[in-house]
């Protein structure tokens, strides 16, 4: 479905992203983790066109993403895109904001745009929060309003950068549930996250990067018991340790 | 002061219409009202060039900017007075110019209003609502401009309220606009400068006054259906530890 092809990205002379070459099948849910500035962030980016690559190609089904005079606009909306500081529209309803893109890009009426996106409020535990404005949630449910915002486009790739970062700890359970939930029901997954249970559990293969380069690929089971980059077992050994004195 | 009134407050209010032409408050209301509604449409769209990505429409809207900020309210009038009617080859009336006037003197300062109202919105906003496939246009019209504009409203109504103000500097062309009137009072009962003055300053205050209140029950109104500011306001320094 994606296909990464010797993708470089440079900002001026620092070299964000190396020869990124990768592929991820339909129905997949790929966790890409790293530490900070590994370039996971851009990565993602580049996979909705939020950022322009200086060389290689990304394609999606066959199309290559990145070409001029692609339609970018109609691109985007079919991809649903989290990100990790929510960005639900201050000045709108939670229902509004699920239902706005619809309204215009689909052309669906009001009133059907509006059940549909009940439909999904409910799908996240939200229904009843509908009429609030984003200042009334918390950030777990802010997330969770901008997943089902997301899924009103109906869209068959989801991508989320760090979702769940900005959240108090007591929180990020339920945006993990879910996300869960919809890798469940087959929905195609780039996720960017800390989250190294929900990668274990969820993923069904996980990339490492450091320093603009996917360093390793594998299955969680086997990331996360036998990996094989000596930066990858450093990596896993301070988020398992925080506090070790470095060596 | 009430013989004062009595006699003169229709002239006052109107001028010599309808045996003349429209004057007095009511032409100055006209023309604040006039100005207010074309100079913020212009206004935005000067602030929108202004932060436009393209140099071509950049550029000309920045050089406008700073040459009309760097002038007087006057020199502007006096050049739509004098050089307008040199280019289009017949007179503009006093009231078409300064309109005129006004509304490229305010639609520049409001485009540097609009402009930092635009840019105080959290950069995240844009890049989600193009992330959802909104273009440039649906962007700024269904998820920035409503935003900014709410926050610009103070400046907006500071903004307006100088405006009314401004219509006075018509007195210099001639423009039978309520200072115009109240002077030609003034040289009629020329003995009670202190009362035709008074009123007069008393009319402008109960103008601005009145704009300023209705503007503070909007924001209120507006603060009330949505309260507080951006979403994502909070979270900003956790996410900097995170990313740190």
């Amino acid at each position: 479905m994606i296909r990464f092809d010797q993708v470089n990205k440079w900002y001026g002379a620092y070299h964000a992203l190396v020869d990124v070459t990768e592929h991820i099948a339909q129905g997949e849910v790929v966790v890409v983790c790293g530490p900070s500035g590994s370039g996971k962030s851009t990565l993602i980016r580049t996979l909705n066109r939020l950022e322009a690559i200086g060389s290689g190609t990304i394609s999606i089904n066959g199309e290559d993403i990145h070409r001029r005079g692609l339609d970018v606009n109609a691109f985007r909306s079919r991809i649903g895109f989290l990100f990790q500081q929510f960005n639900l529209f201050p000045h709108l309803t939670a229902i509004e904001n699920c239902t706005l893109a619809p309204v215009h890009l689909r052309r669906l009426t009001p009133a059907a745009a509006r059940e549909a996106s009940m439909a999904l409020l409910d799908r996240v535990g939200l229904a009843h929060k509908a009429d609030a404005y984003p200042a009334e949630l918390s950030g777990g449910q802010q997330q969770r309003v901008a997943i089902a915002r997301a899924l009103a486009m109906e869209p068959p790739l989801m991508l989320f950068d760090e979702p769940t970062s900005a959240l108090d700890p007591e929180m990020v359970g339920e945006v993990l549930l879910v996300m869960r939930a919809l890798a469940k029901d087959g929905m195609t997954m780039v996720c960017v996250t800390h989250e190294m249970g929900f990668a274990r559990e969820v993923a069904d293969r996980v990339l490492f990067m450091d320093h603009g380069k996917v360093l390793e690929r594998a299955t969680p089971e086997a990331f996360f018991n036998r990996p094989q980059h000596p930066r990858a077992q450093q990596f896993l050994s301070d988020i398992r340790t925080p506090f070790a004195q470095p060596a | 002061m009430t013989e004062l009134i009595q006699t003169y407050w229709v002239y006052f209010l109107i001028g010599q219409y309808p045996n003349g032409p429209l004057g007095g408050l009511a032409l100055t209301v006209l023309l604040a009202a006039l100005a207010l509604v074309l100079a913020l449409p212009l206004g935005v769209v000067l602030g929108l060039a202004r932060i436009s990505p393209f140099r071509v429409v950049r550029w000309p809207v920045t050089a406008i900017v700073y040459v009309v900020r760097g002038v007087p309210l006057l020199m502007v009038i006096f050049w739509a007075y004098f050089f307008l009617p040199s280019v289009t080859g017949h007179k503009t009336d006093q009231f078409s110019t300064m309109l005129i006037a006004l509304v490229l003197f305010d639609g520049v300062y409001l485009a540097e209003i609009v402009r930092a109202g635009i840019l105080g919105i959290p950069k995240g906003q844009a890049e989600c609502a193009r992330s959802l496939g909104l273009g440039y246009w649906r962007t700024m019209r269904l998820v920035i401009l409503p935003q900014a504009l709410r926050h610009m409203l103070p400046s907006l109504v500071n903004q307006f309220v100088a405006t009314i103000k401004e219509t006075s500097l018509g007195y210099i062309i001639g423009l039978t606009e309520v200072s115009f009137i109240a002077a030609q009072i003034n040289t009629q009962v020329f003995t009670r400068a202190t009362e035709v003055y008074g009123l007069l300053a008393l009319t402008y205050f109960v103008l601005c006054f009145g704009l300023s209140r209705v503007a503070h029950g909007l924001e209120r109104r507006l603060t009330r259906r949505s309260p507080v500011r951006p979403a994502s306001a909070s979270p900003t320094l956790q996410s900097q530890q995170a990313s740190a």
